[in-house]
């Protein structure tokens, strides 16, 4: 048997900036993850249902727009709804610190701001996704 | 439209029921975990499909398959529109290669089917093609099978044709179309691989580009010299003549229907009369004649033996209407002329000796397997073995089940 | 013996003796590479510029090829445009901080949308929620376009926009709102980005494909020829090309390549050349490798001045300038210990003056965090007058001309963007290659690289990866009301109420026609902008005959 850690990496809102999406994308694939790469301008329903439909462990969020409030929530009451609440959220952009408690608090399991290492977002998914 | 189960939104796992009653309900979690398992050769895949034995078979499975660039996903795209378009539930299969170093792949197949996101009648799933045997995803088949038996009518699996994989698409689709895009520098290098065999349906997308007639010829020609090689000891067909050579006629020109050519026959555009939704209401013969004579498709079907090759414009779904009606129609014939099932009966052979394959591999590559390997191959380094004899050794313990 | 072969022996005594103390005093590290990576030698003279000529090469300020700058007296005349980019919320928030902006001694303004705004979306439509005033001004029609120059003259100020897909409408805002102010369009001056191609490579606030967002691009062009004949028609940007992880010659030969595919798209509408090009303008980046950097705007104007000249046959010299505007790098600040990126602007704001920019943005300490608090942008603000008044750099015309180093650089950056501009060529011009993916492959894979260098510690960034400390969340950032959303929609509601939506409907269908057809498109953006017709509404048109653009995307 050959578990994959399969990663959706979306971009919910408008914001065009992928770089750091690309990058966490190519630095998961690089450490053998299987990332489905949905690309600019997803919304939170495209997100939860290519995330079912994928079967993914982890669905990694970036957003540099300001809308993290509004937009992470919104795909973690999805998944919930649609009984896909063990899928691990992460998220990443331009996010105040002061909001990552607001975030976690909506089921998003961790934020990584600018400057983190792939590294450390990579050690995260292997220590925390859930097993299926 | 298949009568699927008037549950097949329902998203909510119930544990108290089995993965495969899950599935043959059509509940989307269940569809995507078990493909999972099949990808991950967990055993509860294997119990799953057992459940599910008898419930596939009635879906239409399409490769689509070209070299990379060729807009396959975009075209998958418009043809999940056009399924959609007459009530049918679509299932695709997006397979993308694994990096050879790390195991990892990054899939962006999907990036180009937003337009079918949200919608509960289309399923896609991105499959990474781990592959060991080269090409295909190991679980594509399987993961066809139970887009089947979930109660997707059409599955299209859509596959980078650079090696091995466009060769294997042909012992899981029923209906194989072949993808070319003029100016990708060797314009046809997928038939020129030598795997023009496998085409049921040629398509040259991106025709509103400079060369796609050139393209659309050159194919045209090399279908017509392997047909006339392979029957060169037969008669030619009474008709085989008719729409020939009209490549560079007017109705080429067509890239738009409504650009039907004066003095054309039945310049009707394939649109017009497509089949209503959810049901094929002509009959293969009165489609394949009414493709011969649309505006867009001249030469398809002209020659029964030949097949089509249609020109699609993927951005703006220019031709794929006819796509799909040709597609339709490939499976038709080979309903009609039994050669269906013929294929099918291949394509289950195929699938056996992969297991065998998968299984004996595994098998080696299990820790036992592994180190014997090893030391039977150092033995042949050093010339106290050959590698026959080694090859045999290892198989004859393999055959005999004598390694984990 | 010359003095040339005197100098060769010299330096290979030289080298000879450092290979000597090498063994007892090794150097830092075994290579030393610029910001963008490439190799850096330990000594650079006469000989590093052999063969080349000062003639060719430099020529003289306000000479062709421009390597030393547009003007002759550069900053001795007057200095750069102190312009901030700035906008939030909604109009009339933002109309405060531009009040505020001027009163500090901001020279022209600088406006950002929201991304509603810059897709085309009003703020009602669904993917607009949570994004309504966030990382600019929220703008979804005339109305709103008034209060934001409400008591700002449009004849005294000069304005650039960020805008680019709907470029033209709001253009057609500017010129709508100048005509209430008594202000004729001749009087107008500023810029709009109007630069469709690195949107599909880098920005992404694309909507219609290139085809159609090419012909808009003309239709500005042409439109504005006759005008706004002071108006910068287009801002062809490298800023984010650069912003997405590309090398500093990647950024010359990206926006170049870039520019020629107007310059092509407009020749091939049937614009003269001498017409249009004089208000192409530019917009670069400024990373913290001083050095390089300054050499990459001395490169870019020595290209584009040559490709102007020689291969579309400009006879304007105003045609073969290079005016460009830099920001400073966003992408280098860090959100680690903000107060150090006051420093980090600061370099890159003299590479910008070094380079002889002609307008400049310096980015706020706090931009990794979020959008700049008043404070930060005085800072920022107050780093470029300190550049102007107190360093001396805009004392003298281009004052690294002659340095060994920066003249070998600039000859390499402008070789590597010349082979880069060859296989665009090859591919069959810009378009073609974004289509292919061929930059954004390019970009992706500089991007990759340098963040895999930094991870390694091959690269020191100060506070992130070296030079730590434990750090309390900052405070005091700057935040948008979320309400500002449900007010404007509710402005939205009110104004679709208020107007005479005959004329918008007239308006809109004149529009689809002319889109249809291949009439310029301005003049019936323009009448359906007086009838107060919606950013979305006027967008949704377009969309409707021209289709949506779809990204491919290449690992």
């Amino acid at each position: 048997m050959d578990k994959k850690i399969r990663v959706l990496v979306a971009k919910p809102g408008l914001d065009g900036h992928d770089r750091g999406a690309k990058v966490i994308a190519r630095a998961l694939r690089d450490d053998g993850m299987e990332v489905i790469y949905t690309g600019l301008r997803q919304t939170p329903e495209q997100i939860v249902t290519a995330a079912i439909q994928e079967d993914v462990d982890v669905v990694a969020l970036s957003i540099l727009s300001g809308a993290h409030n509004h937009l992470f929530p919104r795909v973690t009451e999805l998944l919930v709804e649609k009984g896909a609440g063990d899928i691990l959220v992460i998220g990443g952009g331009v996010i105040p610190e002061a909001d990552y408690d607001f975030l976690k608090s909506k089921g998003v399991a961790a934020v990584f701001g600018p400057g983190t290492p792939t590294k450390s977002t990579i050690d995260f998914i292997r220590n925390n996704i859930k097993r299926k | 439209m298949r009568s699927g189960n008037p549950a097949g939104s329902g998203d909510r796992p119930r544990a108290d029921r089995g993965l495969a009653e899950r599935v043959a309900d059509g509940e989307i979690r269940a569809v995507a975990r078990l493909i999972s398992h099949l990808e991950d050769g967990d055993p509860a895949a294997e119990e799953a499909m057992r459940a599910l034995r008898g419930r596939h078979g009635k879906a239409h499975l399409i490769g689509i398959t070209g070299p990379p660039g060729s807009g396959k996903s975009t075209l998958t795209d418009k043809l999940i529109g056009v399924f959609r378009s007459r009530g049918a539930r679509v299932g695709v299969l997006a397979v993308d290669p694994s990096s050879p170093f790390t195991g990892g792949a990054i899939l962006g197949d999907r990036l180009r089917m937003q337009g079918h996101a949200t919608d509960e009648g289309v399923f896609i799933r991105s499959l990474a093609s781990r592959g060991r045997l080269g090409g295909l995803s190991r679980a594509t088949q399987a993961a066809a099978r139970v887009l089947d038996a979930a109660g997707y009518d059409y599955v299209v699996i859509e596959t980078v044709g650079v090696g091995q994989s466009e060769v294997d698409i042909v012992k899981i689709a029923d209906t194989v179309a072949l993808v070319s895009v003029p100016g990708l520098g060797d314009d046809i290098q997928v038939i020129k691989a030598g795997i023009m065999e496998i085409g049921d349906v040629f398509v040259v997308n991106k025709s509103d580009r400079e060369g796609s007639d050139r393209v659309v010829r050159e194919i045209r020609g090399m279908l017509e010299t392997a047909a006339s090689l392979k029957r060169s000891a037969l008669p030619p067909p009474v008709d085989s003549l008719r729409g020939r050579g009209s490549v560079t006629g007017p109705g080429y020109q067509a890239s738009a229907p409504s650009a039907a050519a004066p003095g054309a026959d039945a310049p009707a555009s394939a649109t017009e009369v497509a089949p209503a939704p959810g049901a094929i209401t002509m009959s293969p013969e009165e489609l394949a004649h009414h493709l011969t004579e649309s505006a867009y498709n001249v030469n398809l079907a002209a020659d029964p033996e030949l097949p089509p090759v249609l020109k699609t414009v993927a951005e703006t779904g220019e031709g794929v209407e006819a796509l799909a009606d040709a597609i339709i129609a490939h499976r038709r014939g080979l309903e009609a002329s039994g050669k269906l099932v013929e294929r099918r009966l291949e394509g289950i052979r195929a699938e056996m000796r992969g297991l065998i394959a998968f299984r004996l591999l595994d098998a080696l590559e299990g820790g036992a397997g592994r180190s014997r390997e090893d030391a039977l191959a150092r033995a042949v380094l050093a010339g106290g073995e050959d590698v026959y004899g080694a090859a045999e050794e290892l198989f004859a313990a393999l055959s005999k089940g004598g390694m984990p | 013996m010359s003095e040339n072969e005197n100098l060769k022996k010299a330096v290979e005594a030289y080298e000879a003796g450092v290979q000597k103390s090498l063994a007892k005093f090794p150097e830092r590290r075994a290579e030393f590479v610029t910001g963008s990576g490439s190799p850096v030698k330990r000594l650079y003279t006469p000989l590093d510029l052999e063969g080349r000529s000062h003639a060719a090469d430099l020529g003289l300020p306000g000479e062709y090829p421009y390597t030393r700058g547009v003007q002759n007296t550069m900053f001795r005349g007057r200095f750069w445009t102190m312009r901030q980019y700035a906008g939030f919320s909604n109009a009339e928030e933002s109309n405060k901080r531009y009040k505020f902006l001027l009163e500090q001694g901001t020279t022209g303004l600088s406006i950002a949308f929201d991304l509603p705004t810059q897709i085309g979306y009003d703020s009602d439509h669904a993917l607009s929620q949570g994004e309504v005033g966030k990382v600019g001004v929220a703008i979804d029609s005339l109305a709103d376009m008034e209060i934001l120059f409400d008591g700002i003259p449009l004849d005294k100020v000069s304005t650039s926009m960020t805008i680019n897909a709907p470029a033209a409408v709001l253009l057609a805002m500017y010129i709508a709102v100048a005509e209430k102010q008594g202000v004729t369009p001749d009087k107008l001056n500023g810029t709009i980005q109007n630069d469709i191609l690195k949107e599909y490579v880098a920005r992404g606030t694309y909507i219609f494909p290139p085809a159609p967002s090419m012909r808009l691009i003309t239709n500005i062009f042409e439109y504005c020829s006759k005008e706004v004949a002071n108006w910068n028609t287009i801002s062809i940007s490298g800023y984010h090309i650069r912003e997405a992880g590309s090398t500093a010659s990647q950024e010359v030969a990206f926006t170049i390549a870039d520019g020629i595919a107007y310059v092509e798209a407009a020749v091939k509408a049937g614009l003269d050349v001498d017409d249009f090009a004089p208000r192409l303008s530019f917009f670069f980046n400024a990373h913290n490798d001083l050095f390089e950097e300054v050499a990459k705007y001395r490169a870019a104007r020595r290209v584009w001045a040559k490709i102007m000249k020689e291969r579309f046959g400009a006879k304007n010299p105003k045609s073969w300038m290079l005016r460009f505007h830099t920001q400073t790098g966003g992408s280098t600040l860090t959100a680690q210990q903000p107060d150090n990126n006051v420093v980090r602007v600061a370099i890159q704001a003299l590479a910008a003056v070094l380079g002889g920019t002609q307008s400049l943005h310096t980015n706020s300490r706090d931009e990794a965090l979020a959008l700049p608090t008043e404070d930060s942008v005085r800072i920022a603000l107050r780093t470029q007058q300190i550049i102007a008044y107190e360093s001396g750099a805009a004392e003298t015309v281009d004052p690294l001309a002659g340095s060994y180093y920066v003249e070998s650089l600039t000859n390499r950056v402008e070789e590597e963007a010349l082979a880069y501009l060859k296989r665009i060529d090859e591919l069959g011009g810009a378009v073609k290659a974004i289509e292919q993916g061929y930059v954004q492959q390019e970009i992706q894979d500089s991007a990759y690289r340098y963040q895999m260098d930094v991870e390694k510690g091959d690269r020191v960034v100060v506070g992130l990866n070296k030079f730590q400390v434990k750090e309390k969340a900052p405070e005091g950032l700057l935040r948008v009301d979320p309400s500002v959303g449900e007010r404007q929609v509710e402005k939205l509601r009110a104004l679709r109420a208020k107007r005479d939506n005959g004329r918008v409907k007239a308006a809109l269908a004149a529009l689809e026609t002319a889109a249809k057809g291949d009439a310029n498109l301005m003049p019936p953006i323009l009448e359906a902008v007086r009838a107060y017709a919606t950013l979305g509404e006027i967008c949704d048109v377009m969309r409707g005959v021209f289709g949506e653009y779809k990204p491919s995307v290449m690992f």
